[in-house]
């Protein structure tokens, strides 16, 4: 439904050019939820603000090729663009606060929403609204409506977001770290709507986060970025048990267990991420890598079909 | 438990009063502590973990008195040092030090590091700048920063390189209590696992106590030998870290741990989840009786009238429950 091929971001800086996405390709099926893992500063959020057709930076250079149902968007005019947001692929970020403004109320936010997109009278709109905030789970939709977003606690924000994001039944839905900001119990519960909503509404769903736990817990399939590139993919089961690229075994060690025996030390990775005005030459991990050697020196392709990882010694079992 | 605490807390509560404290109007009491009782035992780590609004910062804080605390009473090395002065407070100082989350605002970004790490040691001793240099090329040693990044200033620096400088501040007195709150959650995770290794070393090389703020509940059952869990401004069970997470006895505490996404999909099927229904209430309006009974699926009439005490159980687990789980 998806299919993102070798997208490029550079921006123009007084640095000089720097290339937040090198060459990034992905598809995204029907009904599907696609897990994309990184750190911050990997391009993981970058390259979905790409899609949704977000970066309006003066500066920034987009190559490649978007298609949304066989329709290209990289190139496509803003007021085109802007049908297709909101009606055919919707995004919800980490602070919902962001994404409201605070001086209207949540019913008059979304019923906005769902009239700019369709023909529809306030009075049938409100009564959408109100539907969409009673499938969030929201308590007393009718009371909650009148309610101003500073009025709702994180967690029902953040509901009253993915109402908004709902009103027009997307086929796409982008959550961008949508629980990170969220104490652990509400966590769980928004977690649980994702996946009703997925059931329900049928909507592919990419979940931008950090937290393995929360892959886990909502993925099908896996992308973890590094700097830009995409290191590794395949199915939940594949990444998290079986990961090939040692960034992501790495990553998977570092993660302190909730049970049995603690490790005296944790695993950790030697050093911090690269900066993208100064990557390394070759593998971008390479610098931190534990089995690095001399054709690191070369940058990797991402290969392997459709558990692939970004890195020469994947054919070495 | 034959030695003194280090630090003692008895009842300690703190409250807030908000509004427009001129006029009066709209003044509200928010009971962010509430009569908490703990005892932090040297060389041991304490974790305090809850959600947002649970008191465990506002906590943390009292016990540094960095907040005046508003009842009960606080010791630190046998000293009551419930109603010190700043003034007296400040030998003390020495002695308790804090780590916070965002290591970027605690540093002054117009100083270089050198500076940064010398400023306690000048506040506190009268060493000569000789001995201040070295002083600081060693904390940088022990932190992990390389001496050449004496000169350079705070924007400089990674978030975890920048944590490891707030530690080097921590640590420049040799205090025997340090409180870290959420010393890693800013922090990727390939860093955080440094930095929590690095607070583990120190521990072990220069004795240090630590109570270790944090929602991460992995993170903190990494570094704690006990845990408090906190909900609404009161300690809600207390145990040692590994029995906590083996056998929480406390409803909320089970709700909280089971919520804890994980990434072992081999034990995904054996785990069972509890969903708590709706958020955690207002600090500045407290449910009656047990203040966890309007989100617990076993709450009774009793709950929802008499509030728990936090009681001891066998071995060294308190809970505050009318029914705890059977362990």
């Amino acid at each position: 439904m998806l299919e993102v091929r070798d997208l490029r971001i550079s921006f123009r800086t007084e640095h000089g050019r720097v290339r937040a996405i090198d060459g990034v390709s992905f598809d995204v099926a029907e009904s599907e939820i696609l897990g994309v893992v990184g750190e911050s500063g990997s391009g993981k959020t970058i390259s979905l603000l790409a899609v949704m057709g977000l970066i309006n930076d003066p500066n920034a250079v987009i190559e490649g090729s978007i298609k949304l149902r066989g329709r290209e968007l990289i190139g496509l005019k803003a007021s085109e663009m802007r049908k297709l947001r909101g009606r055919e692929i919707a995004m919800i970020f980490q602070d919902p606060m962001t994404a409201m403004t605070p001086v209207y109320t949540i019913g008059w936010q979304i019923a906005e929403q769902i009239m700019v997109h369709e023909r529809i009278g306030k009075k049938a709109a409100l009564a959408r609204a109100i539907d969409l905030l009673a499938e969030v789970n929201i308590p007393n939709p009718r009371e909650a409506i009148e309610r101003y977003p500073h009025q709702l606690s994180g967690g029902m924000r953040q509901r009253a977001v993915i109402a908004m994001a709902l009103s027009c039944n997307p086929a796409l839905l982008i959550a961008d770290e949508p629980t990170t900001a969220l104490d652990v119990t509400v966590q769980a519960q928004i977690l649980d709507l994702i996946r009703k909503l997925r059931r329900v509404h049928k909507s592919a769903i990419v979940f931008i986060t950090h937290d393995m736990g929360v892959i886990a817990e909502t993925a099908d399939r896996v992308m973890v970025m590094y700097s830009g590139r995409v290191v590794e993919r395949g199915t939940k089961a594949e990444i998290l048990l079986e990961p090939r690229h040692p960034y992501t075994k790495a990553l998977l060690d570092s993660i302190p267990p909730l049970e049995g025996e603690k490790p005296r030390r944790l695993k950790s990775i030697p050093g911090s991420p690269p900066s993208l005005l100064d990557l390394p030459k070759g593998c971008s991990f390479g610098p931190r890598c534990p089995s690095r050697f001399d054709k690191c020196a070369e940058k990797p392709p991402l290969e392997g079909g459709a558990h692939a990882a970004a890195c020469f010694l994947k054919a070495a079992p | 438990m034959t030695a003194a605490p280090l630090l003692e807390a008895r009842n300690v509560t703190k409250q807030f009063v908000i509004g427009n404290r001129f006029t009066a109007q709209g003044l509200r009491t928010v009971h962010a502590v509430d009569a908490v009782s703990l005892k932090i035992m040297p060389g041991e780590t304490v974790g305090l973990v809850g959600e947002s609004g649970c008191g465990k910062s506002t906590l943390g804080r009292c016990m540094t008195r960095l907040y005046d605390i508003t009842g009960g009473e606080l010791y630190f090395e046998g000293v009551d040092i419930t109603t010190k002065t700043l003034r007296q407070m400040r030998p003390l100082r020495q002695r308790m030090q804090m780590v916070f989350q965002d290591p970027y605002a605690s540093l002054n970004p117009r100083r270089r590091i050198r500076d940064l790490i010398a400023e306690p040691l000048r506040v506190h001793l009268r060493l000569s700048e000789t001995e201040v240099r070295d002083r600081v090329r060693q904390l940088l040693d022990v932190v992990g920063l390389s001496p050449d990044h004496m000169d350079r200033f705070p924007h400089e620096f990674s978030g975890g390189q920048r944590q490891r400088i707030g530690i080097a501040r921590a640590i420049a007195l040799e205090p025997s209590l340090i409180v870290a709150d959420e010393p890693v959650s800013a922090l990727d995770v390939s860093v955080q696992a440094q930095i929590v290794n690095l607070l583990a070393d120190l521990q072990e090389r220069l004795s240090l106590t630590y109570v270790f703020i944090a929602h991460d509940l992995s993170v903190v059952r990494q570094v704690s030998t006990r845990i408090a869990v906190m909900y609404l401004g009161s300690i809600v069970e207390l145990g040692s870290a590994n029995d906590i997470f083996a056998k929480p006895s406390h409803p909320y505490t089970q709700a909280l741990i089971s919520a804890v996404p994980q990434p072992d999909l081999k034990k995904a099927g054996e785990r069972k989840r509890i969903v708590l229904t709706g958020d955690v209430p207002s600090p500045i309006n407290p449910p009656q009786g047990c203040r966890f009974h309007p989100r617990c699926p076993f709450a009774t009439d009793k709950c929802r009238e008499e509030r728990p005490v936090l009681t001891e159980m066998a071995g060294t687990r308190s809970v505050a429950c009318h029914y705890p789980l059977t362990a």
